[in-house]
């Protein structure tokens, strides 16, 4: 860049010099007709003027003709290299790589700035924008890399409440991901949404090997590139489809468990999802591709039996039976006996495909459940306005799952203890859960025993004072009321305490899972960091903390006792 | 040979040799210092400044931050030349003219330094 800008700007100061000395050594003549030269100072000031085209006329003193002479050279000369300099550097700053050099290390600088744990997310699609948008509005700093420009236009004009820096880069090159914050000492995980295994893939190595300690989460959607990623170390491997088929199983097999997974994952103030069991029977299933598969392995062993309609069998390695045909044309889904059976699943990667084969199956069969997957975030209008009792969006799903991770890292040890148990447990825990929560869905958090996390009740144990999972649910306002929120589950070195008791005794280096309301939430990390409070709600007498008036306070008592 | 080194040599040196042929004389003595020569200093030290423009190597920035600093003392000199002459309007007194040469003499250090790097650069130039 400055390299380039030499030539233009060596060429202007050495035509303005010739053209200054030549002015000083050229005999003029003042006002009274006496010899004057002009001094470097007039010459200056006049070549600046002419130079810029500005021309204010002959000063001090009208000009000799052989003056004359030479400012007619000095015009053409300093004019032309005035406007080639001037061209030349409004042209490298208006230069595609220079923008994108500038760009580059303001963003690099950003992230560098950075000085609260922040989050780099690869890809800005459905899933990411949601992800950015939930974490940012809870208070964690993000940065994007995405390799399409519009996209990261589109983050730019996003009304977030905190700035997420991005950069329009391909994240598959680990140059990029460093720029991003790979090895800044805040960066807490790295998550890879792409939208193409391959690039997670090569992300998700980069970061294990340039930041061992960092969390990386992977988006995948083949079992290949899934344990792929699993075998070098990586955290979390996240498959839309799996998780959608494993919950969808989950209603078959257990509604209230369906519940719990909901409430649990759901994005923040959410209205809580009206719950229609789906009919248990048989199934057409639209569209046997990856999502169609997942779903067939999920609800075979819950006894709901399928039927395939899948264009083309022999690639996708259909099951004997199966129906030939796209679905979206009536006489396929009557081949497929649409009258017999309970419920449909349009399944397919295309979205217009998907509600055609909906509304059809509709028109045959109006007693239908009807289940979609919805491909792309912008025809969440259609599919509201379509005939479909439950709509599967990936995007949705993994930004939930990753939101899960990343704010309670206990939540997926708990679903995947909640899985082993059963239906009456899961009602209980439904009606707990409903006990303390309003209309939106319920906030779930975790709180960790430790000196840094929670020092006011770790000096309670560290003192012998015992503190139970009860006084940590008071509310300091008013100690007989419990604050809106469940215990859900605790971790004491490797054992885990599921729904625990509420006069249980914490430990140091527990980690606690709540669930219940935002304020709760707040009352408990308040609560953490308070002696003064945790002393108040131990023993009910609100101490004074300054040393004057404990002193006070205590000649008072003895005082006291002395009468 | 490669002409940018020939002429990025050449700049340096120049702005080295005009600043102390301004310089040399005695040091309140108007008589000695020429405005022309001043000029010429100035001229050259700033192309000389824009020929280190765009180098990346760490020396490379020492060489534009010795040269920038001959630019500010030189301009600063023919600044006072001026306030003295155009804003004061006293005739060039041995108190202005020591200042004026004094700063040339900072900016002569500041070219001689920028001269040595160079010469340190060649020597350790192994190709």
């Amino acid at each position: 860049m400055l390299r380039r800008m030499r030539l233009p700007l060596i060429l202007l100061i050495a035509v303005y010099a010739v053209a200054v000395v030549g002015l000083t050594l050229i005999p003029g003549q003042d006002d009274q007709g006496q010899p004057w030269r002009m001094d470097f100072f007039h010459a200056i000031y006049f070549v600046s003027f002419l130079g810029s085209t500005i021309g204010f006329g002959e000063i001090p003193y009208p000009f000799t003709d052989a003056q004359r002479m030479w400012t007619t050279f000095v015009i053409y000369s300093a004019v032309v290299a005035w406007l080639y300099a001037i061209g030349s550097i409004l042209t490298l700053i208006q230069d595609q790589g220079f923008r994108r050099v500038l760009a580059y290390t303001s963003f690099a600088r950003k992230v560098r700035r950075i000085h609260e744990s922040f989050y780099i997310i690869c890809g800005y699609g459905d899933a990411s924008s949601l992800l950015v948008r939930e974490l940012v509005e809870r208070g964690i700093h993000c940065v994007v890399i995405e390799k399409d420009q519009d996209k990261i236009l589109g983050l730019a004009v996003e009304d977030l409440p905190d700035h997420v820096p991005g950069l329009c880069e391909d994240a598959t090159v680990s140059e990029h991901l460093v720029a991003a914050g790979l090895t800044h000492p805040m960066c807490r995980g790295i998550i890879a949404l792409t939208g193409d295994d391959h690039a997670n893939l090569t992300i998700a190595i980069s970061c294990k090997l340039l930041a061992p300690e960092v969390q990386v989460i992977c988006q995948s959607d083949t079992k290949d590139f899934a344990e792929n990623m699993a075998s070098f170390g990586t955290d979390h491997v996240v498959d839309a489809f799996e998780i959608f088929a494993s919950r969808f199983a989950m209603m078959f097999h257990s509604p209230s468990m369906y519940l719990v997974y909901e409430w649990m994952t759901t994005v923040m103030h959410s209205p809580l999802a009206d719950f229609t069991r789906p009919p248990t029977g048989t199934w057409l299933l639209c569209g046997y591709g990856r999502f169609g598969k997942a779903v067939r392995k999920y609800i075979t062993p819950e006894g709901v039996e399928t039927r395939i309609v899948e264009a083309d069998p022999d690639l996708t390695d259909a099951p004997a039976g199966t129906i030939t045909g796209r679905g979206t044309e009536a006489h396929t889904l009557e081949a497929a006996r649409i009258h017999e059976v309970q419920g449909l699943i349009a399944g397919t990667d295309n979205d217009a495909n998907n509600l055609s084969i909906i509304v059809t199956a509709r028109q045959l069969n109006p007693k239908l459940f009807t289940a979609a997957r919805q491909n792309l975030q912008n025809k969440s209008d259609i599919y509201k306005a379509a005939p479909i009792d439950m709509i599967m969006q990936p995007g949705t799903i993994i930004a939930k799952h990753i939101l899960g991770i990343i704010l309670a890292p206990l939540l997926d040890d708990f679903l995947r203890l909640t899985h082993d148990q059963n239906e009456e447990w899961a009602n209980v825990l439904v009606s707990r859960v409903a006990g303390v929560v309003e209309d939106v869905a319920p906030d779930v958090w975790d709180v960790e025993i430790t000196p840094l996390a929670a020092p006011a009740i770790f000096d309670c144990l560290i003192r012998d004072e015992p503190v139970t999972l009860k006084q940590l649910c008071t509310d300091p306002n008013d100690l007989s009321q419990q604050l809106s929120c469940v215990p859900l589950l605790i971790k004491r070195d490797k054992e885990y305490l599921l729904l625990p008791e509420m006069h249980e005794l914490l430990r140091g280096c527990d980690s606690i899972l709540f669930c219940g309301l935002g304020k709760a939430h707040r009352e408990i990390m308040h609560l953490m960091h308070d002696h003064q409070t945790v002393r108040y709600i131990r023993t009910g007498v609100d101490m004074p903390s300054g040393i004057f008036w404990q002193w006070v306070t205590r000649n008072k008592s003895e005082l006291r006792s002395v009468d | 040979m490669n002409l940018e080194k020939v002429l990025f040599a050449f700049f340096s040196i120049l702005a080295l040799t005009l600043n102390y042929g301004f310089f040399v004389g005695e040091l309140d003595n108007p008589d000695h210092h020429n405005a022309y020569e001043l000029f010429a200093a100035l001229v050259v030290s700033l192309i000389a400044t824009i020929m280190k423009f765009g180098d990346r190597a760490h020396i490379g920035a020492l060489l534009l931050a010795t040269s920038l600093v001959a630019d500010l003392q030189l301009i600063t000199a023919a600044l006072i030349w001026g306030f003295v002459l155009y804003i004061a309007e006293m005739p060039l007194s041995a108190n202005a003219m020591a200042s004026i040469v004094s700063l040339s003499g900072g900016a002569l250090l500041a070219n001689l330094i920028s001269v040595i790097l160079l010469v340190v650069e060649t020597v350790t130039f192994r190709r």
